[in-house]
C-alpha cells in the first residue's frame, strides 16, 4: 500500500465534496437540487469496493501482483477469459482462501455500517448503534454459555464449535427482544430514549451474566475472548453463503426506508402530520438492522465502531440525508472493513491482530473527534 | 357563523384524556372556511391539546370533522394534504438545508419508494418565492435567525398544499417586530390562497387584530366564543387570566394592554 494510493483517495474525496450538493444557478433561473445520492458519490463507493477487493486479495503472506489479481477476479464473471499469469496454486489462493475472506469482510462491513446508520436515523443520535440495544451483550452471553457448556461437557479442545454462531445469533436476537419489551413497558409515554435506556439496562444485566459464567469456567476464557474480539478468518464460502441472505433481505428493508428516515428527523409527531407512519418505519428498521447485525456477529464475532465511524464520516462529507448515507454506508462500510482486515493481518507480520481490536483502536479517537465537533443531538 | 355552509373544521364534544387525566372536555367548535379563529387561554388551559386533536395527532373522544370528513377516518397521507400543522417548537434537524426542509412538506405526495417529482419541486419553489425565502434556499436551517426560521416552518406547512392551517403559538419565540411580520404574512397568505387558519396564542396584545373569531379556553373548557371584542373584555380576562388589563378599541380590532394596579 504505497503513498500514491492515499493521495488518490484524498484527491477523490475532495473532488466529491466539491461536486456534491450546490445547485447551479444560471442567470435568474434557480435549479433546485434536493438532497439525495449524488452520482459522484456512488461511483466513489463502487471504486472503494473495487480497490478493497483487489488489495485485500492481492496482499498477504504471499503477495500477488494486483494487476493479475484484478484479471483473475474478472475471470470469475461468466464469459470473461483473461490471461492473468497466475499459477494454479496462486489462483486457488485467490478463489478459495482470500476471496471468501475479503467478500465476508465486505458483507459484514456493509451490514454493520448500514445497521449503524439505520439506528442513528431511528434514534436521531449520531452515536447510536445496534450494540446499544444489547446485540453485543446478548451475543457475548450466548457465545460464553455455549463455550462454557462445551468445556464442562469435555469438548474443550474443539475448534470453532458449530453451536457458537447459532448461540451468538440467538443471544443477540433475544437481547433485542428483551430490550424492546422492556422499553415498551413505558406505555404511551415511550420515547426513543426509553428504548436506549432499556438497552443499557439489558446490556448490563447480560454482561453481568457473561462475567459470572467466565469466572466459573476460567479455562474457556481464551476461546471466548478470541470470539469476542472478532475475526474474519474463513476458508471456503460457507460463512459467506450463510450471511448473504440476511444481508440482502435486511439491506433491502433498511434501504426502502431511507426517505422515511429523513422525514423522521423532525420527530414522530411532525412526521405523522406529514402523512408518515413513523412507528411502523421505526419498527421495521430496528428489526431489520438487529437481525442483520446478529447474523454478522454470529459469523464474525463482535466488531465494534464500524456502525459509528462509517455512517458518521459519510454524514460529515456527503450531507445529512439518509438517501445518501444509507446506500453509501453499504459501499464504504464494506470497503472500510475489508481494508481494516487487510491491515489487521499484514501489520503484525504473520500473526493477525483481532479485527475488533483494530476497529477499536480506530474508533476511540474517532469518538473523541465526534464528541468535540458534534452539532446538536436532536432530543 | 352560518350553519348552512360546511365548516372547514367542525368539532363536537371533543374530549382528550392524557395519562388518565381529562385535559379538555366537551369542546364544540366551528371554523368557517377562509376564516381565522384564534384560541386563547392561560397556560395549561389545553389550547395545544385541542389543536393537536383537531390535527389528528392525538387520540380523542367526540367528533372532529375536516371539510365534512371525520379526521380519524382519513388515511394519513390524505389527512396531511387536508390539514397542515406548525408545532409550537418544531424540531430543527441538524445540517438540513431550507430547501430539503420545505420539501418535507411534499411527503404526502411522494410515493413511499419513489422520489420527488418536478411538480413537487415546482410547488416548493413557489412557496419559497411567496415567503421571500429564495435567498435562503441553500442555507442550513440551524443557522437562520428566529424570524427566518418561522417563515421556513410556515413554508413547509404551505408546501403540503393543505387548505387548513393549524398554528400552535406561531409568535411566542419571536421579538415584537417579527411577531407582527409573521401574523401579517399569515393573513396575506390566507387571503391569497383561501386558507382556513386556526391558531393558539397566549400573547394577547395584538391577537384581537387578526382573528375573525376568538375562543377563550380555560381549565379545559370553552368559556367564551365570539368576535374579538366580545371575548377580549376586561372582565373575562380578569377572571380567567387573573390580570388587570385595559382593552383599547383599535382600527383593526381590540388591543389588550396590561396595567399595574
Amino acid at each position: 500500500m504505497g503513498p500514491w494510493r492515499d493521495k488518490a483517495v484524498l484527491g477523490v474525496t475532495a473532488a466529491l465534496r466539491r461536486s456534491a450538493g450546490r445547485g447551479d444557478r444560471s442567470a435568474g433561473e434557480a435549479v433546485l437540487r434536493p438532497a439525495g445520492l449524488k452520482p459522484g458519490w456512488l461511483v466513489g463507493g463502487v471504486l472503494a469496493v473495487a480497490v478493497a477487493l483487489v488489495a485485500g486479495v492481492a496482499f498477504g503472506p504471499v503477495s500477488l501482483p494486483p494487476g493479475s489479481v484484478a484479471a483473475e477476479l474478472l475471470n470469475l464473471i461468466p464469459g470473461v477469459r483473461l490471461h492473468s499469469g497466475l499459477s494454479e496454486r496462486e489462483v486457488a489462493i485467490v478463489t478459495e482462501l482470500r476471496l471468501p475472506r475479503v467478500v465476508l469482510g465486505l458483507l459484514v462491513g456493509a451490514m454493520l455500517a448500514l445497521a449503524g446508520a439505520a439506528y442513528q436515523g431511528v434514534f436521531r443520535n449520531p452515536l447510536a448503534d445496534p450494540h446499544l440495544l444489547g446485540v453485543a451483550a446478548g451475543a457475548g452471553l450466548g457465545v460464553t454459555a455455549v463455550i462454557a457448556f462445551r468445556s464442562t461437557a469435555g469438548d474443550a479442545t474443539s475448534n470453532l464449535p458449530i453451536g457458537v454462531p447459532l448461540a451468538a445469533f440467538a443471544g443477540a436476537i433475544g437481547a433485542v427482544a428483551l430490550t424492546y419489551s422492556l422499553g415498551a413497558a413505558g406505555g404511551r409515554s415511550r420515547t426513543p430514549a426509553t428504548l436506549i435506556l432499556a438497552g443499557v439496562a439489558v446490556s448490563a444485566f447480560l454482561a453481568a451474566g457473561q462475567t459470572y459464567l467466565m469466572q466459573r469456567h476460567v479455562d474457556s476464557l481464551r476461546e471466548v475472548y478470541s470470539w469476542l474480539l472478532g475475526r474474519l478468518a474463513t476458508a471456503g464460502w460457507h460463512d459467506v453463503l450463510m450471511i448473504l441472505p440476511y444481508v440482502v433481505v435486511t439491506g433491502a428493508i433498511v434501504l426502502s426506508q431511507r426517505r422515511a428516515l429523513d422525514v423522521m428527523s423532525v420527530g414522530d409527531e411532525e412526521a405523522m402530520s406529514l402523512g408518515l407512519h413513523p412507528q411502523r418505519s421505526r419498527y421495521l428498521l430496528i428489526v431489520a438492522a438487529s437481525l442483520g447485525t446478529a447474523a454478522a456477529v454470529s459469523v464474525s464475532g463482535l466488531i465494534g465502531f464500524v456502525g459509528i465511524i462509517v455512517p458518521h464520516t459519510l454524514r460529515l462529507l456527503a450531507g445529512p440525508s439518509y438517501r445518501s448515507i444509507l446506500p453509501l454506508s453499504v459501499l464504504f462500510g464494506g470497503a472500510f472493513l475489508a481494508l481494516t482486515d487487510l491491515l489487521a493481518r499484514t501489520v503484525a507480520g504473520p500473526s493477525e491482530i483481532p479485527i475488533g481490536v483494530v476497529t477499536a483502536f480506530l474508533g476511540a479517537p474517532f469518538f473523541v473527534l465526534v464528541l468535540r465537533t458534534n452539532h446538536a443531538v436532536a432530543p | 357563523m352560518s350553519v348552512a355552509e360546511q365548516s372547514a373544521i367542525s368539532a363536537r364534544g371533543l374530549t382528550v384524556r392524557l395519562g388518565g387525566k381529562i385535559i379538555v372536555a366537551g369542546i364544540d367548535l366551528d371554523v368557517a372556511e377562509g376564516s381565522w379563529v384564534t384560541i386563547i387561554g392561560p397556560n395549561g388551559a389545553g389550547k395545544s391539546t385541542v389543536l393537536r386533536a383537531i390535527g389528528g395527532l392525538l387520540a380523542f373522544t367526540g367528533r372532529v370533522e375536516l371539510v365534512g370528513t371525520p379526521v380519524d377516518k382519513l388515511p394519513r397521507r390524505e389527512r396531511a394534504r387536508t390539514v397542515a400543522t406548525v408545532a409550537q417548537s418544531p424540531v430543527v434537524p441538524p445540517g438540513m438545508r431550507v430547501l430539503d426542509y420545505v420539501l418535507l412538506g411534499r411527503t404526502p405526495y411522494i410515493p413511499a419508494l419513489g422520489r420527488e417529482s418536478a411538480a413537487d419541486l415546482a410547488a416548493v419553489a413557489e412557496v419559497l418565492a411567496s415567503l421571500d425565502l429564495e435567498e435562503l434556499t441553500d442555507r442550513r436551517l440551524d443557522t437562520l435567525s428566529g424570524g427566518e426560521r418561522q417563515r421556513v416552518f410556515l413554508a413547509r406547512a404551505l408546501a403540503q398544499g393543505a387548505r387548513i392551517l393549524l398554528l400552535d403559538e406561531p409568535t411566542s419565540a419571536l421579538d415584537i417586530g417579527h411577531q407582527q411580520e409573521v401574523l401579517e404574512l399569515v393573513d396575506r397568505l390566507r387571503a391569497e390562497r383561501g386558507l382556513t387558519v386556526l391558531a393558539t396564542m397566549h400573547d394577547l396584545s395584538t391577537a384581537g387584530e387578526y382573528a375573525d373569531v376568538m375562543v377563550l379556553l380555560a381549565g379545559g373548557l370553552i368559556r367564551a366564543v365570539g368576535p374579538p371584542r366580545e371575548v377580549l373584555t376586561e372582565d373575562l380576562l380578569a377572571t380567567h387570566y387573573r390580570v388587570r388589563v385595559k382593552v383599547i378599541e383599535g382600527e383593526r380590532g381590540p388591543l389588550v394592554v396590561p396595567v399595574r394596579g
